[in-house]
């Protein structure tokens, strides 16, 4: 990309961004013609329409959630910078580098990965997925097919394995256990943003 | 011949170690006799039977002794040897198991291949010429299907695509790398290494090439062989498995083009360019051929529910058939299998009833079993049997360019791939990949194929082959165990799925397609979404019967994990004596009068506290005995199973008073109501009716007694009435006059419909799985049916 640097100027904070996020500049370009061709009406932010108007998202039983996380609370809008933090979260973590310090930081750790996700789950932002906010999920994501016992079976089902404290609701740490048999890095992560 | 062996503790292995060389030694004898006889006992038939002819033409009444007993081997002798060769083969299965730290050593195939040299070597020793067992038509037909079956049906499906372009690079290019490696390299060798009157200096261009590619494949049954002791960690298996599976579409194509070529002798740009097109065709093929009959498969499997014993008889042969049919074009057979067992099993499975399943599986065991040593065997007597022609110079150049070629081409294709794979794959994966290259029988048997009048240097083919293939096996094979320990290789994971992960797995695909819609990229994800929803909307409708076909996988899952959890409690807890005095706190919320108007939902906490594991094992045992009384008449018609061999008699005692709660409930009001799921919901419905139409006849009359809708669907089934009885009868010991109050529970507790549900649900399908001795360790079903 011959004019990168001067493109670059049109990205606000950019070195910053990258330094915070681990995206090349390359990547970052790609994002910012995203984010401009999401931006209908030119804005310079993104606002729920715009990401409702994608079809996809609207079938997406969990549409709804993934729009509301790129959105910090009590705004309405999202601009560029937090549009890149949110995605950074889906870069493929980078195994092979060594323990640096600033290696948890990097939002495509896997920490940060799964906080995101334990973020999704937990809507009121108490720190616990309860067994309503669980019910909630299967309720989106099996939607009519299922009768409201399986549903409850389930859910009870999935405390009772995660919940090793008793609290009736899934913490992130317990989250975090029950999940360490999975591949989060590969599961929650998007080739194109690598 | 007796063949019961018995072994108890450490000194019973040995006790039947002994009983087990016994057998094999007599076994041994009569096959050689066997053998012997053959050959000698046709004159002596012949002989006799003109002796008759003339005797009975002169004498109409006849003063011969009328044979008491009579020798009649040339009758039996095809059947009875094919015996013979697989109860030696079993035999020897067992008594590897029973040597102590032996299986640790060494692995199965090579014991078995050192078998087969011995019995090889016997049958030459006693001066018979060794019957040529490793006959390609018998390998490729009857022995090879079944192992790829076995591995078809129950392939990891997800991991497999997750990682299906690293397995066809590795299985298209890396076999094409080694066959032209290795086969042009030998050629120069040949030409330029040794004397040109010498024999290998006329071995050909195109023969070389032929023998590179018939060495190159990495061979499914070696691999499953060796891979299966050292439990190594999924991707790995996945990768070096999937690629010895696909490169059986290359194997095929180059086989047939250099014999082609060999035997026209004229190589053109055109017919090279038509082998590239014939790939395709043959792999695309087979699998469409696969995908056909896996779709009819499933189809079929949707009209069973009143045929049940017969499914699993579908299952294999459409299979069977699909593999035959792609032999016919000269497709890939072994892609075929594959396609048609992975595409039939998520429908094949929701429709059969459990104990189906548990057939197909353990047959598809079995018989890959007894195939896979059957292989192992014959290879050792092949290789006694075989003619040889060795010659040092081609077989040492073989084997160190087998090696070579192999570790070049993963070291190559990994740096390659590992630009578009996002979790690497690092040194060590690489040198397992390209450690665990085996070759084996499939190789041999396309050897044995050629014939003798186009390639002169057969048995030298033939040599080397068994040479890279008792290397590979034998060292690779032994020492890649070792190897994983150094190496610190990440082994298999404990496969328990829990339905977290089950959930969470879901979860994420649905936030990486919304991730994946935001940014405009139709990557992984959106494909696999969209695949599923396709696959949701028309294809479950059409595969699947009646009301399964709209039950997410989700549910499916749950049950399977339900049920197996019920499974595993009978299993633990199978000393529980019955009926204890504590009064389970599952039927009080039932029996104990309420007022009609349950509050909503208002869950408490349940906890699988001990108290209610205990119930849970009390309910199960009882109802398993209860079931005994009703699995009394047997045809072969309806499968019931009567696994528990115990007393009858306090049966007859329950069953009266059975009828005696039964009466008195009828007389009670109604209480607590379960609000129960819609009557047909599939899972019970199939729970109860599907494998014993006899065993479950739904009495109308109960159907108004209220209970312990610990069934679910409305009508009534015997079982909850036995539930009710055991409760009923537990109190009634201690408390015959206050009829069915029971003492409150220990705890506070409010309902709890979800675990009675379980418990219903626990009892229910344990009542189709009684037979079912319990399948252990079976990763492949925790697998999700579609990812």
């Amino acid at each position: 990309m011959g004019s990168s640097s001067s493109s670059r100027n049109k990205i606000p904070n950019a070195q910053e961004l990258m330094d915070q996020t681990g995206f090349s500049s390359a990547h970052l370009l790609r994002l910012r013609d995203r984010f401009e061709s999401l931006d209908r009406n030119n804005r310079g932010y993104l606002s729920r329409d715009d990401f409702e108007a994608l079809g996809g998202l609207a079938m997406n039983p969990i549409g709804g959630r993934i729009i509301e996380a790129f959105f910090s609370s009590g705004q309405d809008t999202v601009d560029f910078s937090s549009f890149v933090r949110i995605l950074a979260h889906f870069r493929p973590t980078d195994r092979n580098r060594n323990k640096e310090g600033t290696q948890q930081e990097l939002p495509s750790s896997r920490t940060r990965k799964l906080k995101f996700a334990f973020q999704l789950y937990d809507l009121d932002r108490d720190g616990k997925i309860s067994r309503e906010e669980l019910l909630q999920v299967l309720r989106a994501m099996l939607g009519l097919q299922v009768t409201e016992e399986q549903l409850q079976s389930i859910a009870e089902r999935a405390i009772q394995e995660a919940d090793l404290d008793k609290d009736d609701a899934i913490s992130f740490d317990e989250f975090k256990k029950s999940l360490e048999k999975m591949d989060i890095d590969t599961k929650m992560s998007v080739s194109f943003l690598k | 011949m007796p063949s019961r062996t018995v072994s108890h503790g450490a000194s019973g292995r040995l006790r039947g170690l002994f009983l087990v060389m016994v057998l094999v030694f007599l076994e041994g004898s009569v096959f050689t006799v066997a053998v012997a006889s053959s050959d000698q006992h046709s004159p002596i038939t012949a002989h006799s039977g003109s002796h008759k002819a003339t005797d009975h033409g002169s004498h109409n009444n006849t003063g011969k002794a009328f044979p008491v007993l009579d020798l009649n081997y040339e009758n039996v002798r095809v059947p009875f040897e094919i015996s013979l060769w697989v109860l030696l083969a079993s035999l020897m299965k067992l008594g590897f198991h029973l040597v102590p730290h032996l299986s640790n050593i060494v692995p199965e195939s090579c014991l078995l291949i050192v078998v087969g040299l011995l019995v090889g070597g016997i049958i030459r020793g006693t001066g018979e010429t060794v019957p040529p067992v490793l006959d390609s038509k018998l390998f490729f037909y009857i022995l090879l299907p079944p192992i790829i079956l076995d591995a078809g049906y129950f392939l990891p499906i997800r991991p497999f695509m997750e990682n299906l372009g690293t397995i066809l690079i590795f299985a298209v290019v890396g076999t094409l790398w080694n066959a032209f490696f290795v086969g042009g390299l030998l050629y120069g060798v040949c030409q330029i290494g040794t004397e040109s009157s010498s024999i290998l200096s006329r071995i050909g261009l195109l023969q070389c090439l032929l023998f590179g590619s018939i060495i190159s494949a990495v061979d499914p049954v070696a691999v499953l062989a060796v891979f299966e002791e050292i439990h190594i960690n999924e991707l790995l298996h996945i990768l070096v498995f999937g690629e010895s599976l696909l490169n059986d579409a290359v194997t095929v194509v180059l086989y047939h083009l250099f014999e082609e070529f060999s035997g026209i002798g004229s190589v053109t740009l055109l017919k090279g360019f038509l082998g590239v097109i014939s790939f395709f065709v043959v792999a695309l093929g087979g699998v469409l051929v696969g995908v056909l009959y896996g779709i009819l498969a499933a189809f079929t499997s949707r009209f069973t529910s009143h045929t049940r014993v017969i499914e699993p008889l579908f299952v294999f042969l459409y299979s069977y058939m699909a593999y035959l049919s792609a032999e016919i074009f000269h497709l890939s057979g072994i892609m075929a299998l594959i396609a048609c067992g992975a595409v039939m099993r998520p429908y094949v499975e929701a429709n059969i009833s459990h104990k189906s399943h548990t057939t197909i599986k353990y047959f598809l065991k079995m018989w890959s079993s007894v195939s896979e040593t059957l292989i192992f065997i014959f290879l050792g007597v092949a290789t006694v049997a075989g003619p040889h022609d060795w010659n040092w110079t081609f077989v040492t150049v073989t084997v160190i360019l087998c090696l070579v070629a192999r570790v070049i081409g993963v070291v190559g294709l990994t740096f390659i791939i590992n630009k578009f794979r996002i979790v690497k794959l690092t040194t060590k994966d690489q040198f397992i990949i390209a450690y665990g290259g085996l070759r084996g029988a499939i190789a041999f048997s396309l050897g044995f194929l050629l014939k003798k009048e186009h390639f002169p240097e057969r048995e030298i083919f033939l040599t080397a082959i068994i040479t890279v293939i008792f290397f590979t096996v034998f060292v690779q094979g032994m020492t890649i165990k070792p190897l994983v320990e150094l190496l610190a290789v990440k082994k298999k994971q404990e496969a328990k799925r829990s339905i977290n992960e089950e959930i969470h797995t879901q979860f994420l695909d649905h936030l990486l397609t919304g991730i994946e819609d935001i940014c405009g990229h139709y990557g992984h994800h959106h494909w696999k979404d969209k695949l599923n929803r396709f696959n949701k909307k028309y294809v479950k409708k059409c595969l699947i019967a009646g009301e399964r076909s709209k039950e997410p996988q989700l549910i499916a899952f749950y049950h399977k994990m339900e049920m197996k959890q019920a499974i595993q409690l009978v299993e633990s807890g199978g000393g529980i004596k019955m009926p204890s005095a504590v009064p389970s706190t599952v039927s009080m919320q039932n029996i104990q009068p309420r007022p009609p108007t349950k509050p909503a939902p208002e869950r408490a906490i349940p906890q699988l506290s001990k108290n209610k594991e205990e119930e849970i094992r009390k309910i199960l045992r009882t109802n398993l005995q209860r079931t005994r009384q009703r699995l009394r008449s047997y045809n072969r018609h309806t499968l019931v199973a009567d696994p528990y061999e115990d007393g009858l008699s306090d049966l007859f005692l329950k069953k009266q008073k059975m009828f005696q709660i039964e009466k008195k409930l009828k007389e009670m009001n109604t209480y607590l109501t379960v609000p129960a799921p819609p009557p047909d919901s599939p899972t019970m419905c199939r729970a109860r009716l599907a494998s014993d139409p006899q065993a479950y006849s739904i009495k109308p009359a109960s159907n108004k007694v209220p209970m312990i809708q610990v069934d679910l669907a409305s009508p009534q089934s015997p079982d909850s009435v036995n539930l009710l009885d055991e409760f009923g009868q537990a109190n009634q010991q201690e408390e015959e006059e206050q009829g069915l109050m029971m003492k409150p529970p220990s705890r506070p507790r409010e309902a709890k419909k979800p675990s009675e549900e379980d418990e219903a649900k626990d009892q229910q399908r344990l009542m189709r799985c009684l037979s079912d001795p319990g399948p252990s360790a079976d990763e492949d079903e925790d697998g999700a049916f579609l990812p």
